[in-house]
């Protein structure tokens, strides 16, 4: 049997929020990014909207602000940050990367989320 | 269901299983599945070889659906250590579309929140910013601001917020309220410019110069209209104006028609001002009477 449900084990520290409920994300962009993360063999965690995840104040939020590093493909830097501080997790600025799907190419943003990670956030 | 209601109600995640004793899927496949299952608004974990298995757990009050090409046999449905329950499910062979409909069927079995029943739209307040001076809350009609025991402004009934209105981003005066899914910016959390404060500004005074009664102005716009041709030439001319400016007002502050036809009644919306503002007023006291304290 998968020892998956119940094993304590250090979580995916890559973030990618779909922004299911909006038209706002490039699809062309989203759909790239997680075509790639996919093929990419990685563990990851994919959410359809970390908004509502805020609002419902999601036990997953503090989990990953907890974990100090993490990399998050989203939205706009300033919007994802000020989302997990209302839920009660505020993101460590020092260690959490947050890329812009608004803004930045599916390449740059899978460039950014798939390269080893060197402990700096942006 | 409804806002506060349905968002307190778990959430149906998913794990879709690659690790030991599953086959992995091939990563075109793993991509449609996931694609199909966030869309449909569900939240999907990866967990491969390596087994980074903690977002997958039962342990948070959430149901869950393991998914995999399994290579031995699974129990159907198990109880997690915390008491969460925990769903197995073979996909060997299914289309994206069928995994979505396995899933869709578990969802049926427990009581969760329907993916999807409510579009995510709030305030995010940017508190780098903000200063608490309580507009927010004395602008917006719907509850969605509160002050919390401590005396500051918070978002506390998101759900009451009317979609795709960011009028209250529109009366802030610093520039401290987000809208994340918003078009444009600096409303959807993109860097602010000077010049973005100006123009705010320079909305905030046409506001003011109607009192800061916008809704009720706008509501009263259309019981004015009707009565135009009983008016003298003067004042059908200054009704005239004082509607374009109402018109500018609505655009300026991007409130959709569709939340301008769900206001209540101008006795409702002057009551509910009242009370609005009487709150503000009293959070900006007892903050200011602690500041006193603290001094």
């Amino acid at each position: 049997m998968p020892e998956t449900p119940t094993t304590a084990a250090p979580a995916p520290n890559l973030i990618y929020c779909r922004c299911a409920y909006a038209r706002v994300v490039p699809r062309k962009v989203k759909d790239g990014v997680l075509e790639a993360l996919a093929a990419s063999g990685a563990d990851f965690d994919a959410v359809p909207d970390l908004c509502e995840m805020s609002a419902r104040r999601d036990p997953r939020l503090a989990e990953i602000a907890a974990a100090g590093g993490a990399t998050i493909a989203a939205c706009y830097p300033r919007a994802v940050r000020w989302l997990f501080s209302s839920a009660g997790a505020p993101l460590d600025g020092e260690r959490v990367t947050i890329l812009n799907m608004r803004e930045e190419t599916a390449e740059a943003v899978v460039e950014s989320m798939l390269k080893p990670n060197d402990g700096e956030g942006r | 269901m409804s806002g506060a209601g349905a968002l307190s109600l778990p959430v149906l995640r998913v794990a879709l299983y690659e690790g030991r004793g599953a086959e992995p899927l091939d990563g075109a496949q793993r991509f449609a599945v996931m694609q199909t299952l966030l869309d449909r608004g569900y939240r999907v974990t990866r967990v491969g070889a390596g087994g980074a298995a903690a977002p997958a757990r039962a342990d948070d009050g959430n149901a869950l659906a393991v998914l995999g090409r399994f290579t031995e046999r699974q129990p159907g449905e198990a109880v997690a250590d915390s008491g969460g329950r925990v769903w197995f499910r073979d996909i060997a062979g299914a289309t994206a579309d069928g995994v979505a409909a396995v899933v869709d069927a578990i969802r049926g079995e427990c009581e969760v929140r329907e993916p999807g029943a409510w579009k995510p739209w709030f305030p995010v307040i940017d508190f780098d910013r903000c200063t608490n001076c309580m507009q927010c809350l004395s602008f917006c009609l719907f509850d969605v601001y509160g002050v919390s025991k401590g005396g500051q402004i918070q978002v506390q009934n998101h759900d009451n917020c009317k979609t795709d209105c960011p009028a209250c981003s529109r009366v802030c005066p610093e520039v401290a309220i987000l809208f994340p899914k918003y078009r444009h910016g600096p409303i959807h959390g993109g860097e602010i410019q000077a010049d973005d404060v100006r123009r705010e500004a320079m909305k905030v005074d046409i506001s003011a110069l109607l009192g800061g009664d916008i809704y009720a102005a706008l509501r009263d716009r259309s019981a004015k209209a009707k009565s135009r041709f009983s008016k003298e030439r003067d004042e059908e001319r200054a009704l005239k104006e004082r509607q374009k400016c109402l018109v500018k007002l609505q655009e300026n502050l991007d409130i959709p028609a569709e939340v301008l036809a769900s206001l209540p009644s101008l006795e409702d919306i002057q009551a509910k001002a009242e009370a609005a503002k009487a709150r503000a007023q009293a959070a900006v006291d007892a903050a200011a009477a602690a500041a006193r304290q603290e001094g």
